[in-house]
């Protein structure tokens, strides 16, 4: 990796100040794209930004109907949470199955969501479940944060400092994961909450997206064969060596299916 | 001896203490003072000239020491980088040689052909430094597609290759096997791609050396397989200098499979660089050179027919094979395809005729050599494939198809169609075993439970054969081979009674420190943790061949044997006059010389201390001290044998393949220690159903770029893809080596892409699918049952 220059601020303010006064400065939570990223010599950051030291970043609390996890909460405590298990099974069990034991134990929920990797699986949880990302400044609904690959709606030197799930009547979340790096090829999280129902897809696009005709499907007759001939046109998601935007489009139908069942259960 | 840890014991492994506690020693650890650190430009491109190669800027840059370019190797004279087997085509003609420059000097020619070495303080000051060297290419069209090699237009890989055809071989007499084909009641037909791999050991290759200006001495630690072989191209063809200046060792090795037995580029670079730099050198490959400089495996485009009579018995078998070289011929890459491919298309079966065609084409790609199995997993593919098709097409039991064919156990030794004589071998017992063990019979039951899941379930077979222990050294001689094919021991006893075996085989794994020590432990009778392996390192081994085509136990174990052998028969010498006995009297068991009828006895130890305080000793008959080498040239290849049953279920909404059952019986001969053997089947199973399912080298048709060159992409099998493996044995001993003992380290690699595949094909065939190629991964699969469908509905 090229040299940069290391922070490791103790709050929010200074780490915010910090990455104000430095162009080129990018925040780390967990890391675990960062680095791999500053290895290969694809990043040249004048100053990294660590954020592991901010306590206020971290825990879980639950807040009247919704459940808050702080932005530098990392994998394993969401997917091991007793409160989570509790108001969002699915969310949990989403988090148990991100990457490997050692990224959940590195990983955190705001460097996943603030990164918006297209194959990264709390996109679309936060989606479905029409979640809202509390920044230092301001607060982001679900729908306005995403807005296409790598990219959100945080501004230079915003931080993610937590996000709220509403709890959910029925949620699950069905991952087909990449054979080989086994991130989320498809993901689809269908989710049912005091807002309705929504269907959030990620892995198969640029950025996670919502099926509308699966939505009000569902919204009639929450059950897996209300949306059994509802395709999903192929035309823009993503297309690799182990699959086609066609194969996608059929595993984001054949996702929501078994997720639905498995809110069912 | 003691069943607790001689031969058959599964005792635990010796080198475990140090792999497990951290502690092992591999290239990378070694403290060598003053080292600077090599990082290798590499080219970005599958086919350009190098217009211009600026490295003026980068020299200037802090921490550089020194760059080399290939105009440098060629001021220096220094040979380039050998194939060391040639291997004549069909007119009687060596192959085409294209010369293979260590480092480019006007043309590069795949993505990671080494352009320049950057020597430097530190890593990062050497990859600084390669960052701002100017390269001016003029990109070419590269050639990719390996089955389109020789096409007229194909843009060619080098001209001493016109066509890009390395040679044009055969195997059998093509007009006997058509005569045989016009008779045939049935054929079977069958195209089929063995698919492309990346070996990716654990620890990446990885070379370091140093120059003592005083001596003139060389040493070159390298993650190598065979260290003394390493030395003796480096001395002989590459670097001239000479053997014994040379010291090469290849400490703790993790993993090779094929990969780290060839002389490579870096490797060479590193030690040549050694003396001009004045300091050590240090080079470990990142994760990223690895996928593009390790050789890769497989990659053939075959077409294969079978002749079968109207009660199935086998008439004629042909093979029309290409075979991808890559970019420049590698250390065996002409045998792979050919001695080590071809010689198997028998299999298990008394099929009269075979004929076989290979052409080796140069494509813009990696070079590729062997690889766990080397050419006897594509024979065993071809073979095993188009057995189970043929059955399915003439609706014939395929267990009862193979046996119809297996060569009688009356019939050895077995002469086949395609040169090998097979020594041993008893094939209906361990298919009986391997279907009992795989609950065979209860298969159509699992099969249609799993349908009222929704899903579709297979069974597989595969009846393999291999040639391991490539020998002996005249006939491999006769057939192009630049080495001989013999293994060496030494057994040197010091005074105080422990010993220290050296061998000219080399652990990367494979647990000779246990099994070799097993051996010494049962001839000798010395306990175990007074007994040392030592193997890997020039300087201190006897010349010897090192390890690949599971060759250590049969070849090194019987030079071993051969070994103990001579300190038996000295020993004995040494005895008598100690026992004052008739040496014809003395008998040797348990670690102890005994007078014949009596209870007088010596223990080794004390025989081995006369022998180097001989105080009281016969120096008129015996020479003191008690150190025999031995060298030992196998009379045949040894012939292991086994079926396996993959038992497997495909989900047909998403294309996704889960293994439920995997059943291997194999005869590997005699078996030392039964729980490193399973290790090693274990670990050979996993790589083959990696190439049946999930890995696959994919390079970009047009740009020649590696698109599978990270693990992001590169499918490596885990644990959670497989159940727990059903394993047995059926023993036929190996006639001709001393412990009867075939070899294990490849069987399970050879074996069973063929088994998983043909589950595949037994799992598709209600829904219509005729033919998935390898991998099979689940949009493979996916697009199979959705192209039937479409072909259904049309």
């Amino acid at each position: 990796m090229y040299d940069f220059t290391y922070h490791r601020p103790k709050s929010v303010a200074d780490a915010v100040k910090l990455l104000k006064d430095k162009p080129e400065a990018r925040a780390m939570s967990g890391g675990m794209t960062l680095i791999p990223t500053l290895k290969q010599r694809l990043a040249r950051p004048s100053d990294v930004v660590d954020l592991g030291a901010v306590k206020e970043l971290s825990g879980i609390k639950i807040e009247g109907a919704n459940v808050v996890i702080g932005g530098m909460t990392k994998h394993a405590d969401v997917a091991t949470s007793a409160d989570v298990k509790a108001a969002i099974p699915a969310l949990a069990h989403l988090a148990g199955h991100i990457g490997d034991p050692q990224v959940r134990n590195r990983g955190t929920i705001g460097g996943s969501v603030a990164n918006n990797d297209p194959a990264a699986d709390y996109p679309g949880a936060v989606v479905a479940l029409n979640a809202t990302v509390t920044t230092n400044s301001r607060k982001i609904p679900a729908d306005e944060f995403f807005k296409g690959l790598f990219e959100t709606a945080l501004a230079d030197g915003e931080l993610i400092t937590s996000i709220s799930f509403p709890k959910a009547e029925k949620a699950a979340y069905m991952k087909f994961p990449n054979p080989a790096s086994r991130y989320a090829m498809v993901g689809v999280f269908v989710a049912k909450t005091a807002s309705g129902v929504r269907v959030a897809v990620t892995g198969a696009g640029g950025c996670v997206f919502r099926v509308k005709a699966m939505e009000d499907a569902l919204a009639k007759n929450f059950s897996s064969a209300a949306i059994k001939d509802i395709n999903i046109p192929a035309d823009g998601l993503n297309s690799d060596i182990h699959g086609s935007a066609e194969y996608r489009a059929h595993l984001v139908g054949v996702m929501a299916r078994r997720a639905v069942d498995a809110a069912n259960k | 001896m003691t069943a607790a840890t001689g031969i058959g014991a599964r005792v635990l492994r010796t080198e475990d203490k140090r792999f497990l506690t951290g502690t092992g020693r591999y290239v990378d650890d070694l403290p060598l003072a003053r080292a600077t650190y090599a990082y290798f430009l590499r080219s970005p491109h599958a086919h350009a000239k190098i217009k211009k190669l600026d490295i003026s800027a980068a020299a200037k840059m802090s921490g550089v020491v020194n760059i080399f370019t290939g105009k440098d190797l060629v001021d220096a004279k220094v040979g380039g980088l050998i194939c060391g087997w040639v291997v004549k085509d069909k007119h009687g003609e060596p192959h085409k040689a294209p010369p293979h420059p260590v480092m480019a000097v006007d043309t590069v020619r795949y993505v990671g052909d080494t352009v320049a070495m950057v020597v430097a303080n530190s890593y990062d000051e050497a990859k600084d430094a390669a960052e701002a060297i100017k390269v001016d290419y003029d990109v070419q069209p590269a050639n990719i597609d390996l089955a389109k090699s020789f096409d007229k237009g194909a843009p060619q890989v080098h001209p001493e290759a016109p066509g890009n055809l390395i040679y044009d071989w055969e195997i059998g007499v093509k007009a006997d096997v058509e005569a045989a084909f016009a008779k045939a009641a049935h054929v079977t037909k069958l195209d089929l791609i063995n698919n492309r791999l990346i070996p990716n050991a654990m620890e990446p290759r990885a070379a370091a050396a140093e120059y003592d200006k005083g001596t003139g001495n060389y040493t070159l630690w390298s993650t190598s397989q065979n260290p003394h072989v390493l030395r003796l191209i480096l001395s002989a063809f590459v670097l001239g200098i000479p053997e014994h200046k040379l010291r090469v060792v290849a400490p703790d090795v993790g993993g090779g499979f094929g990969s780290k037995i060839f002389c490579y580029a870096d490797e060479t670079m590193v030690c040549w660089a050694a003396s001009r730099v004045g300091r050590p050198i240090k080079w470990t490959a990142e994760r990223s050179e690895s996928f593009q400089t390790d050789c890769h495996g497989r990659d053939h485009v075959t077409h294969a027919e079978l002749a079968l009579d109207k009660d199935g018995k086998f008439l004629a078998l042909k093979v029309e094979t290409i075979a991808n070289m890559g970019a420049y011929l590698s250390t065996f890459s002409t045998a792979v395809p050919t001695y080590l491919y071809a010689t198997l298309l028998a299999g298990q079966y008394t099929t009269p005729l075979i004929y076989a065609n290979v052409k080796a084409a140069l494509t813009h790609t990696a070079p590729v050599d062997a690889y766990r199995g080397a050419g006897r997993p594509e024979a065993t593919f071809v073979v095993e494939s188009i057995v189970s098709k043929a059955a399915a097409e003439m609706k014939i039991d395929p267990a009862e198809l193979r046996r119809k064919n297996f060569i009688p156990s009356t019939a050895f030794p077995y002469q086949t169609p395609v040169a090998l004589q097979y020594d041993s071998g008893n094939y209906p017992p361990i298919i009986d075993e391997a279907m009992k063990m795989a609950d065979y019979k209860g298969f159509e039951a699992r099969r249609a439970e799993a349908k009222s899941r929704g899903k579709l379930r297979g069974i597989g077979f595969s009846s393999y054969i291999e040639a391991c222990g490539l020998a002996p050294s005249q006939v491999v001689g006769s057939l192009g081979a630049g080495v001989g094919q013999w293994e060496s021991a030494q057994i040197k006893f010091n005074p105080t009674g422990n010993v220290q075996v050296m061998t000219g085989a080399h652990s990367h794994g494979q647990s000779h420190e246990t099994t070799f020590a097993q051996i010494i432990h049962d001839k000798l009778g010395v306990p175990m943790d007074q007994i040392e392996i030592v193997h890997g390192d020039t300087a201190t081994t006897p010349f010897g061949m090192g390890s690949y085509g599971s060759r250590s136990l049969a070849v090194g174990g019987s030079a071993i044997v051969k070994a103990t052998e001579k300190i038996i028969a000295k020993g004995k010498k040494v005895a008598a006059h100690l026992m004052e006995a008739a040496v014809a009297d003395v008998e040797f068991e348990n670690g102890t010389f005994k007078v014949t009828g009596t209870d007088k006895n010596v223990p080794l130890a004390q025989v081995v201390f006369a022998a180097y305080v001989p105080h009281n000793y016969p120096l008129a008959e015996v020479e003191p001290g008690m150190d025999e080498n031995a060298f030992y040239d196998p009379a045949n290849f040894v012939y292991p044998a086994g079926t396996q049953i993959c038992e497997l279920e495909i989900d047909p909404d998403t294309g996704t393949t889960e293994i439920v059952n995997f059943t291997a019986i194999d005869d590997f001969g005699n078996i030392i220690n039964p729980m490193i053997v399973e290790g090693q089947v274990h670990g050979g199973i996993v790589q083959g159903v990696g190439q049946a399912l999930m890995e696959g080298a994919v390079y970009d048709k047009s740009t020649g770029q590696l698109i599978s060159g990270s693990y992001m992409d590169y499918t490596m099998p885990r644990a959670d893809n497989f159940p727990s493996f059903k394993l047995g044995y059926k023993v036929t001993p190996c006639p001709h080596n001393p412990l009867g003992v075939k070899g294990c380290g490849e069987a399970g690699a050879i074996a069973s892409p063929a088994a998983v595949m043909n589950a595949v094909h037994n799992a598709l065939a209600p829904v219509g699918v005729k033919h998935v190629e390898m991998p099979a991964t689940p949009l493979n699969v996916w697009q199979s049952i959705k192209g039937a469908q479409r072909q259904a509905a049309e």
